[in-house]
């Protein structure tokens, strides 16, 4: 990574920018089905920023962060990292630089470190491949100033540790400190904490908003609204291989739009929540196989009406910055319903245990 | 009462003896919900395993007993297990996916299992399978679907289903939701406890989620290395938790509501079980930690009704008295 790309623009300027980003997976059969993961994303992350991927699982999220780790390639559409188009990119030399600026954390962070070696191995190997200038002392400095740099201090001592010496939470720290060694500009950052205690995840949400505060950027997929809530500055919700709503956490979550992330926010669990759900919508998955046109949560939909079969509703904007696909709460094809709102977090903040 | 469970305890023998469950005492009533919340390692599923004397090589119960319709579960024999099992108390496995056969239709597995448990009679098995599944509202017709068929949460009620065949007094349910997405999670606990509300079984739900129990539970045991440190009614334990341990987990959550806050979490990981800290097991995590705790295993202190093991609390109940 050259220096100047170190330097940052100023916060806010767009880091990541995809343009219509779409992966289909061919499923075989006789008629050559096409399974949708992602179809026609429009995604920004800008520097300094956390934005929360939110969907469930089936959702398209994991293949956004696969397709920006350049693990799978676009079926179409166009990904734009800090004004140069990923098409452009050539030869290894290219796509190492291009990993380094932006690595991948992994979900797992039991399956996801090799257990025969020790930590500090594979920080060096990660670091031989993405930072070929540094020599050998520089790169064990690194090693320790990355460990460190995530909270397993002493450096050194952790190191030399093998991945079974370590906590799960430990673990995703090395996954971090691997990540952070790069000295990236945006971490994609799958699950991180799906896989910890709820003691040890609140450190590593405490950490990913430090290192935001540093300067890095963050791509935080997750299906936990209410940690998203916790670091993002933005939020995404997916549904179906479309982006269903897009806008400041804040806002998203007082003022959904979207049925879907209205459904989302019902079903948080939450001690604090009133228990008014029924089991009507038992959550079952959408159609991403052959979807066809119309909105792909009609079948879920408690607003849903005659023209949500036919067009798929565009993302409009509800408010600055807050976009919303919905033909119903956006459109114009239909008047705003009255009394269907998630729980606002005025209204419902001295609501525990009714 | 249906259940009484007293001082169990379960060793795993793999180098070291670990003991993963400490001296667990409860009692569990007809119709109730008991939420047993902790992380992992904690020994909450080696207790449900325990009680329901699932438990297999290396682990072992080391002493204590499990006293169910009258019986000590103990000492029974495998034999005389087979006929209080699924019967009587019926078990709820994590995952779906492992827990059911892949290469036998629905209709198949139900009826292996009413087979095994003395129900011979083809069109009373048909009968009661195509009941259950009406029951957890999956079209009798997936009777003839294959696990794969079928959606994560669907898999997920099949399991319930297939715990309600005899309708059972007492289900044990060991994370059944924790593969669910948020959706799918919410409907199934609120079946769940529809379901209860209509046939009247108790249930056992562990899970490492504290939040997701506190809308459906009538009593909470949070557990930490191997031994309940707190017990007492769901409301109670949230909005008044005693154990230092109850409080930083009910901090660690972060809520869609009410303001954003810094949170901090529990600093330390849960100990080797092998190896467990002397004197009360939190006492390295813990910030209220005080001299005493590194030598005193702290005893079972009621505080207006909520079982607590902590010795912040035997030092103002002996004050009083």
């Amino acid at each position: 990574m050259s220096p100047e790309l170190a330097t940052p623009k100023g916060p806010g300027a767009p880091l990541l920018v995809t343009k219509g980003l779409t992966r289909h997976f061919r499923i075989g059969g006789v008629f050559g089905r096409s399974l949708h993961a992602v179809d026609d994303v429009d995604l920004v992350v800008n520097e300094r920023e956390i934005v929360a991927l939110v969907g469930e699982s089936g959702s398209g999220k994991s293949t956004v962060a696969r397709l920006l780790a350049r693990i799978y390639k676009p079926t179409s559409g166009e990904i734009v990292f800090n004004g140069r188009s990923l098409a452009h990119l050539r030869g290894r030399k290219d796509v190492l630089a291009y990993r380094g600026d932006v690595p991948m954390v992994f979900q797992d962070p039991f399956s996801s470190l090799n257990p025969v070696h020790t930590i500090g191995y594979v920080l060096r190997r990660g670091l031989r491949l993405h930072r070929p200038e540094l020599d050998a002392r520089e790169r064990e400095e690194e090693v320790v100033r990355s460990l460190e740099a995530v909270g397993l201090v002493p450096g050194a001592q952790t190191a030399a540790k093998y991945p079974h010496e370590l906590s799960g939470g430990q673990r995703q720290r090395v996954g971090f400190a691997q990540a952070l060694s790069y000295q990236p500009r945006l971490v994609l950052a799958d699950e991180p904490v799906s896989m910890l205690d709820v003691s040890i995840r609140i450190g590593l949400l405490n950490l990913m908003a430090r290192l935001r505060d540093e300067g890095i950027s963050f791509l935080y997929i997750t299906h936990d609204i209410a940690s998203a809530r916790y670091v993002a500055d933005r939020v995404v919700v997916m549904y179906a291989a479309h982006v269903v709503e897009s806008g400041p956490t804040d806002e998203v979550l007082q003022n959904p739009v979207h049925p879907y992330t209205r459904l989302l926010l019902s079903a948080v669990p939450d001690p604090r929540a009133r228990t008014e759900v029924s089991a009507a919508d038992v959550g079952e998955p959408p159609r991403v196989v052959d979807p066809g046109e119309g909105c792909r949560f009609r079948w879920r939909c408690p607003l849903a009406i005659d023209i949500c079969s036919t067009v798929t509703p565009p993302l409009l904007e509800s408010s600055p910055g807050h976009e919303g696909a919905c033909h119903v709460t956006v459109g114009t094809a239909g008047p705003a319903p009255v009394g269907v709102t998630a729980p606002s977090t005025a209204d419902s903040a001295g609501a525990a245990f009714e | 009462m249906i259940l009484d469970v007293a001082d169990l305890s379960v060793d795993y023998y793999a180098g070291r003896p670990a003991r993963a469950v400490a001296g667990v005492s409860f009692t569990h009533h007809a119709g109730e919900f008991l939420g047993i919340v902790g992380e992992s390692g904690c020994g909450k599923s080696t207790l449900l395993f325990g009680i329901a004397q699932l438990l297999s090589p290396p682990a072992e119960i080391a002493g204590g007993t499990v006293t169910f319709a009258g019986k000590n579960l103990v000492q029974l024999s495998a034999k005389e297990l087979r006929a209080v099992r699924w019967r009587d108390f019926s078990v709820v496995m994590q995952s779906a996916m492992n827990a059911l056969n892949p290469v036998k239709s629905i209709a198949a597995q139900y009826e292996d299992v009413m087979r095994a448990h003395g129900t011979r009679d083809r069109a009373e098995i048909r009968e009661r399978s195509r009941e259950v599944l009406k029951l957890v509202r999956i079209d009798p017709v997936h009777l003839k679907s294959f696990p794969h068929q079928l959606s994560g949460g669907m898999r997920q009620r099949v399991m319930i289903a297939m715990a309600l065949l005899f309708s059972p007094e007492l289900i044990v349910m060991d994370e059944p939701t924790s593969a669910l997405d948020v959706v799918a999670q919410r409907s199934l606990m609120v079946q769940i406890k529809e379901l209860q509300r209509e046939l009247g079984f108790a249930v056992i739900f562990v899970t490492h989620d504290m939040s997701l129990v506190s809308n459906f539970s009538d009593r909470l045991a949070v557990m930490y290395a191997g031994k309940f440190v707190e017990l007492g009614q769901t409301r109670q334990v949230f909005a008044e938790p005693l154990h230092p341990y109850t409080k930083g987990l009910l901090e660690a959550f972060p809520s869609i509501y009410g303001p954003r806050v810094q949170l901090e979490g529990i600093p330390g990981a849960p100990p080797n079980l092998a190896d467990p800290p002397s004197g009360c097991r939190f006492h390295p995590r813990c910030p209220a930690v005080m001299p005493q705790c590194k030598d005193v295993d702290p005893p079972v202190v009621v505080v207006e009704g909520t079982e607590v093991r902590c010795l912040l609390y035997e030092e103002k109940v002996s004050g009083v008295a």
